[in-house]
């Protein structure tokens, strides 16, 4: 195996093939963020006994560019009473944690360009999942800074909502996946998957179905989808956190949102099915077993009705803390003997 | 059957009871409006009445007196309906509520207030309820005008 | 010493899932509901006052937009009202009374559709929404065909019906009735097992019998209460009497109850649309009463004497003797009551309607004292009000 390109070979080739992952990641993306909307409406539409976007393009597959257009040229209204700074910041701190976690996911098996080893993943940290819990974490500042920012009690009420949810599901969330850790004996994502590889049978989901449940729900939870969507419940808080935004910072909440999901699509996929493992090539796979997680998330919002906030809570603190502590405890018992 | 009801009634209350009328099946009893009270809890405690359908008001403009409020009583288990009728004069346009007896009465008297001003004493929370808060007049009144206090009257016809 | 201060939150006259224009003016302690007041009147038309200016057949359209999801309902409450007052309520024929309580059923189905496709979008499950509302539109095809208008629909007359059925309206009803109870099958296959709903709608906006009797509470949510009261069983009109239907209570209060019962009553009614089915026969659908019936539309255009009547009848109206009556019917909301004053003119003197959902919204803040936000969003659903009811 050639040795691993890095700055001290040959910077220059280092620097241009990091540049290209950046950007294709960051392209593909965004892409998938964007028909993730689409989808999304089509999808919600068929299950209701309607089309969803048909109009704009053929199929409607025009239509997140044409939401894009059309949420660009709004005007922007920022509250007299709003504090400006905060209110500005606010989409960006929800935007960037979601993005950057996509740094350290690895979407490919190592390839050779001009004699070195390239590893087809960002940035590998020896402590990846770490990185992503903690990114996973900063997302939330955004939205208790746009729920207090705006100046709105209903916004207020959403912010507040969502900090408390997104820490009580975020312990729970990280204690979850402590067993993945645990077996693989690494914390890097790397590490992880390359655990995963030969069989499919080595994927996490067969050794640890409790870890993998716990985690699906608490992390639907984290980024504020249905059923546990309370922070921009429509019907009882008129757009929660956002209700005072309009134009472009509107875009990149909702932006934001899908970001999410991808990501965490992308996680599960990577902890326990094994990443880039399967039959076709290697990014190709990652793609599918994202496509699936996030039509599985669609689904659920179709169907589910939301969660109450107090419930919500006993969940996170009376289900689901127990039960990923008992899951340690277990796999605990099982690595020893 | 309401008449034994109102024979009951005319026995307890003679002095209250004004006038019993039959129309139509139904039973409508006029009493005293300084009486209320007592004949609408005699009803329900004694006769049954548990159920406040219906309170209103009615104006008869050019008749002394000139209001009457109005009350459609239920009774739930013998199913059958009764009427008490209360002549509310416009110079003393009070009378004492029946929110203690049921609280259903609450929002109807509410709304009679609003619509007649017909003040109701003893209230927990007389303010108006269908009209905006600061309106001046009671549109129900029959020399309300019909398009509103600033508009002319519509020239076509009505009937 | 702490100073425990509360937010005053303004669910406002405009909001997604106040069921028109109902504003709420609650008072928060974090999220829990200290006190709620609601204020009613944004949609004050004026009715009653308009009644009194207006004939009596003239007066009808405006019941249609009293309780605009359950149009024919108040049609009927009405018809049946001045019926009575003029005395000619036998003088109806059985044809008519059979495609009234059909029409009345039809109509208690369209409404308990709305009232679920709302409740179950404001809980968070948008789909049943859309598909309650596929299942609405099969009936405004039928009130289409029957009167031309889809949703006020005007169809009944003082007397009986203004036309006769149109042809295959029968084969219509009964294709939808027997698809009817597989579409309920479906909306309890989504919610009633899902724990989610349970949790949300489980213990929420309890009411207890004799509180809910007290403040006035009527229909579906007084009978999930335990009070065995239906006014189709119990002071029957329009032939009631003659059909054989089960009057849906429960023991519990809260608002899955009051979900699972109004459940039960939309398959009651399609039970009671195929008896009406059966028991429909040819005849007449005016009573023979010339004082008040209009004419033929026929003999109308081709009898002199046909088009005085009709003449005569449109410009002058009739006038019934002078008197008063107080008429309730079981509408989807509750008791329904026309309380008509005639004084021998040919308009109504005072005519006063006894909404359900104004006497129902009432027992609102005693409802949701102590509950969540979440929860009080849940308890106007399950209360089922429509604000042109309440504000006339």
């Amino acid at each position: 195996m050639p040795e691993m390109l890095s700055l001290s070979n040959d910077p220059i080739l280092f620097i241009a093939v990091m540049l290209a992952k950046v950007l294709t990641v960051f392209i593909v993306v965004i892409l998938i963020v964007a028909y993730a909307t689409y989808a999304e409406r089509k999808i919600i539409g068929h299950m209701q006994t309607r089309l969803g976007p048909t109009m704009t393009g053929p199929l409607g597959l025009l239509q997140p560019i044409a939401d894009g257009l059309k949420l660009f040229f709004k005007e922007d209204i920022i509250p007299s009473q709003a504090s400006k700074v905060a209110f500005v910041l606010a989409p960006m701190m929800i935007l960037v944690p979601a993005f950057i976690t996509v740094a350290v996911i690895p979407f490919g098996r190592d390839i050779v360009v001009g004699g070195y080893t390239v590893p087809l993943q960002i940035a590998d940290l020896n402590v990846g999942a770490l990185y992503i819990v903690a990114m996973a974490g900063l997302g939330v500042y955004g939205i208790i800074l746009a729920g207090w920012a705006s100046n709105n009690k209903y916004s207020l009420i959403g912010g507040v909502r969502a900090a408390a949810q997104v820490i009580s599901y975020e312990l729970a969330a990280g204690l979850s996946i402590v067993a993945v850790f645990m077996l693989a004996e690494t914390l890097s994502l790397r590490g992880i998957v390359a655990a995963q590889s030969g069989s499919i049978l080595n994927w996490y989901v067969f050794s640890q179905p409790l870890a993998f449940c716990l985690f699906f729900i608490t992390s639907i939870a984290e980024i504020n989808r249905t059923p546990f969507d309370l922070p921009e419940a429509e019907t009882e808080l008129v757009s929660g956190f956002c209700t005072e935004y309009s134009s472009m910072k509107y875009a990149l909440f909702f932006m934001a949102e899908y970001a999410n999901m991808v990501v965490i699509a992308a996680l599960i996929s990577t902890l326990f099915l094994g990443g880039p493992a399967g039959p076709f090539p290697g990014a190709i796979n990652l793609l599918l077993k994202i496509f699936a997680f996030m039509f599985l998330f669609i689904w659920m919002r179709a169907t589910f009705p939301r969660v109450r906030y107090d419930q919500l809570m006993f969940m996170g603190w009376k289900v689901f803390l127990p039960l990923a502590l008992l899951n340690i405890v277990i796999t605990g018992v099982v690595v020893i003997l | 059957m309401s008449q034994a009801v109102v024979a009951k009634l005319k026995q307890e209350y003679p002095a209250a009871v004004v006038d019993v009328v039959e129309h139509r099946g139904e039973t409508t009893v006029t009493v005293k409006k300084e009486d209320i009270v007592t004949v609408c809890t005699y009803l329900k405690n004694e006769a049954g009445y548990n159920f406040l359908c219906d309170l209103c008001g009615v104006d008869y403009l050019g008749v002394e007196p000139r209001f009457m409020v109005v009350y459609n009583l239920y009774n739930i288990a013998t199913k059958e309906r009764l009427r008490l009728k209360a002549a509310v004069t416009e110079q003393n346009c009070c009378i004492d509520t029946v929110t203690g007896v049921w609280s259903t009465a609450n929002w109807h008297e509410r709304e009679c207030w609003d619509m007649f001003g017909i003040r109701f004493n003893h209230h927990p929370d007389l303010r108006r309820i269908l009209m905006p808060a600061d309106w001046v007049g009671y549109p129900l009144r029959k020399d309300y005008p019909l398009q509103g206090p600033d508009r002319q009257p519509y020239q076509g016809r009505l009937s | 010493m702490a100073i425990k201060e509360t937010m005053t939150i303004n669910v406002g006259p405009q909001h997604p899932s106040t069921h028109g224009v109902l504003q709420l003016i609650l008072e928060l302690d974090g999220e829990t509901v200290v006190k709620a007041v609601p204020h009613v009147g944004f949609l004050h038309r004026g009715v009653e006052k308009l009644a009194e200016y207006r004939s009596y057949h003239k007066a009808l359209p405006l019941t249609d937009r009293l309780d605009y999801l359950a149009p024919m309902s108040n049609n009927l409450g009405y018809v049946l009202a001045v019926e009575k007052l003029l005395g000619i309520t036998d003088a109806l024929p059985q044809r008519a009374k059979v495609i009234r309580v059909m029409l009345a059923e039809i109509t208690r189905i369209k409404s308990h559709l709305v009232w679920l496709a709302t409740h179950a979008l404001d809980i968070g499950a948008m789909t049943v929404f859309l598909y309650c509302f596929r299942e609405r539109e099969m009936i405004m095809d039928l009130y289409e065909k029957v009167s031309g208008a889809r949703m006020t629909s005007n169809y009944f007359r003082v007397g009986g019906l203004s036309l006769d059925l149109p042809a295959g309206f029968e084969q219509d009803v009964k294709a939808f009735i027997d698809a009817m109870p597989g579409h309920i099958d479906t909306y309890e296959g989504l919610l009633t097992g899902n724990a989610i709903w349970q949790r949300r709608t489980k213990g929420i906006g309890h009411i207890s019998a004799a509180a809910a009797i007290d403040i006035g509470l009527t229909g579906p949510a007084l009978r999930c209460s335990g009070v065995d009261w239906d006014l189709r069983r119990d002071n029957p009109y329009s032939g009631y009497e003659e059909y054989d239907f089960k009057v849906i209570t429960r023991e519990g209060g809260d608002t899955f109850d009051r979900y699972t019962a109004r459940l039960d009553e939309m398959r009651e009614s399609c039970k009671i649309i195929q008896q009406c089915l059966d028991r429909l026969e040819a005849g007449p659908v005016l009573a023979d009463v010339p004082w008040v019936c209009l004419p033929p539309k026929k003999d109308v255009l081709t009898s002199i004497e046909a088009l005085i009547h009709q003449f005569k009848i449109v410009t002058e109206g009739f006038k019934p003797e002078p008197g008063e009556i107080y008429q309730g019917i079981e509408a989807p909301k509750g008791e329904l009551g026309y309380y008509l004053i005639s004084d021998g003119s040919a308009n109504p003197y005072r005519m006063k309607i006894r909404p359900p959902s104004f006497v129902n919204l009432q027992a609102l803040p005693q409802m949701i004292e102590g509950a969540l936000l979440a929860d009080v969003i849940a308890t106007i659903g399950t209360l089922d009000i429509v604000l042109g009811e309440i504000d006339r």
